[in-house]
């Protein structure tokens, strides 16, 4: 098994390669157009590297709408809801995980069941609520529901604190910690990688939501990075396509970089629990 | 340290009997905040929205009971409700079943002693870490009528392309390729499949003379059918709620060509703000995703095997 023979091995080699180039070139087309000149932009045939690297075009996208106020909307929402998922899921699967009570079970198959629930269902009541509250136009819809725990992320901290001994919860227990300093300064470092995942998730999903800030918010300088881009597109028609290009540059960076730092977390957590 | 933890195990023992009664509250404290999001984010609305659909409910204005009035007026006058219907399972029967075959061609490649193993992987993944929104852009452009580049390469090979997101023919199926790029999730479930067949089994089967073909119909497959099941399901609901790009790349267009069922909701939600209809058309969706997902289920006896317990 372990030795390929020489036809099977270029067979599967040129198939990765082939399939390698068909997934990278979507990417580099889009960079490599956010650089090119209108002219370029527009040859036929195409212009596959630009002559004149245009870095201005990037400048130029970026103050053509307040994509900086955008920015700062979409970071606050991102570390908001990544504290607020940290905190409430991180307590909640302790609560689950290490703790014997009435309807425990029934409860947590009732989490798990709500993974279920598409968001369809709940958008429209949420829309609701949220207008009732006098939040819808503000940051609050995007936020405050994280720090109320996300089923999936409470299923693999729980995940994560089953498969971690006991021994060091029952020693401090004799000392006299009670459950919440138990909480606080044994199982939060303990479970400090899991943790770093469910940020990492819960940062790709956030920075990369777009119906949610769709139909929650309506004013301009509240919108987030992805409405932002989505909208530019509508903007008139002599908007450049390579300053669409630049800007969706731009928003794929940070959650290839949360990728590359999270790696082999999240090859890990996926290949665990199943889903993304 | 054996003897040491058996003996404070022991006292632990003693401790919970005396206090367990007493700090019996304290699992319920750490588990509010989610009994509390349930309440108020997810059953809460669910019930609220399944209310609702019993009513004419305007965004501004009196709200009336009508009973069923919603659910007939989507099955009986309601055009764009079988359009859409029709639009989402075309999508579904063309985009699932490439999906999963083409996962499953990349993890079989990906499960072989090949060198940058983990490049390939990271690169069928990073589609999958970005945005709808910037996935929109990038094929909008790549699809685009005069200056795509799809279609440049066509004609490389002497085919004339066609006008991908202008044409109603041709819309639904760019749609598809721009959805099949984000694979990465399903190839790493696949490949964690893979490996965890046993070597022995194929080595068994090479003395016992099968060939790669026979190997691979009489072990790889049946017993990766508990991952193809868990992908099919989850494909299947993501396919259904497909929303964020015939929003960005299509509107729905051309000629309501790629107007999702999931639109169909929207647009009667946001557009023109009959949430009450809109309720009523998003029950029938989370019906409709129960009942297929139960049926697959169904099936799965039939064509999902499970090795008998012993395996973790």
């Amino acid at each position: 098994m372990n030795k390929m023979s020489w036809p099977k091995k270029i067979f599967i080699y040129s198939f990765l390669v082939f399939f390698s180039t068909l997934f990278l070139f979507p990417y580099f087309w889009t960079i490599t157009s956010a650089f090119k000149s209108a002219s370029e932009l527009n040859a036929y045939p195409p212009v596959w590297i630009p002559t004149k690297w245009h870095f201005e075009n990037f400048y130029n996208a970026w103050t053509s709408q307040p994509f900086t106020r955008y920015l700062i909307n979409s970071v606050i929402i991102v570390i908001g809801t990544t504290m607020g998922q940290v905190v409430s899921c991180s307590l909640v699967a302790y609560g689950f995980a290490r703790f014997k009570f009435k309807g425990r079970d029934t409860l947590f198959i009732i989490l798990l069941a709500t993974m279920m629930i598409p968001w369809d269902v709940t958008m429209i009541p949420l829309y609701m609520q949220f207008n009732f509250l006098g939040w819808i136009n503000t940051l609050k819809p995007l936020i405050i529901p994280s720090w109320f725990g996300s089923p999936f992320y409470i299923f693999m901290l729980r995940q994560f604190l089953m498969g971690i001994p006991k021994d060091i919860e029952e020693a401090a227990m004799i000392d006299g910690a009670n459950p919440f300093q138990i909480y606080l300064r044994i199982i939060m470092p303990l479970i400090k990688p899991a943790l770093v995942l469910i940020g990492v998730f819960n940062t790709l999903a956030v920075w990369n939501d777009y119906l949610g800030p769709l139909i929650f918010l309506n004013d301009n300088a509240k919108y987030t990075l992805t409405l932002g881009l989505a909208q530019f597109k509508g903007i008139g028609g002599d908007i450049k396509m390579a300053a669409i290009m630049a800007v969706t540059t731009i928003i794929c960076i940070p959650p290839t970089i949360a990728f590359f730092f999270a790696q082999k977390q999240i090859v890990d957590g996926i290949t665990q629990t199943g889903i993304k | 340290m054996k003897a040491n933890v058996i003996r404070l195990k022991h006292m632990i023992n003693l401790k919970k009997s005396n206090s367990g009664v007493k700090k019996s509250y304290v699992p319920y404290l750490f588990i509010l905040p989610w009994i509390a999001g349930f309440l108020f984010f997810t059953i809460g609305p669910l019930i609220f929205s399944l209310i609702m659909s019993f009513f004419d409910w305007p965004i501004v204005g009196d709200v009336k009971f009508i009973g069923f009035s919603n659910y007939i007026r989507a099955f009986t006058s309601d055009k764009m409700f079988y359009h859409s219907m029709g639009v989402t399972f075309k999508f579904a029967l063309i985009f699932v079943p490439l999906y999963i075959l083409i996962a499953l061609s990349l993890a079989l490649l990906l499960n072989n002693e090949v060198k940058g193993k983990s490049a390939f992987k990271t690169i069928f993944y990073l589609p999958s870490v970005i945005s709808g929104v910037a996935v929109s852009m990038i094929w909008i452009w790549i699809f685009d009528v005069n200056y795509g580049v799809i279609n440049y390469l066509l004609s490389l090979v002497n085919i004339t392309g066609p006008n991908w997101l202008g044409d109603p023919k041709w819309a639904i199926f760019a749609m598809v390729i721009a959805s099949l790029w984000g694979q990465g999730t399903m190839v790493l479930i696949f490949l964690a499949a893979l490996k965890d067949i046993p070597k022995e089994y194929y080595e068994a089967a090479s003395i016992d003379g099968a060939g790669a073909i026979g190997r691979f119909f009489k072990i790889t497959l049946p017993l990766i059918t508990p991952a193809i099941l868990f992908n099919l399901i989850m494909t299947i609901i993501s396919a259904f709620q497909q929303l964020t790009l015939a929003l960005v790349m299509t509107k729905g267009g051309p000629s309501n060509s790629t107007y999702f069922y999931a639109m169909h909701v929207y647009n009667n939600a946001f557009k023109h703000f009959e949430m009450g209809y809109a309720s009523a058309n998003a029950w029938i969706m989370f019906v409709l995703i129960l009942t297929l997902t139960l049926l697959v289920f169904k099936s799965s006896s039939a064509w999902v095997y499970y090795e008998s317990d012993g395996k973790k």
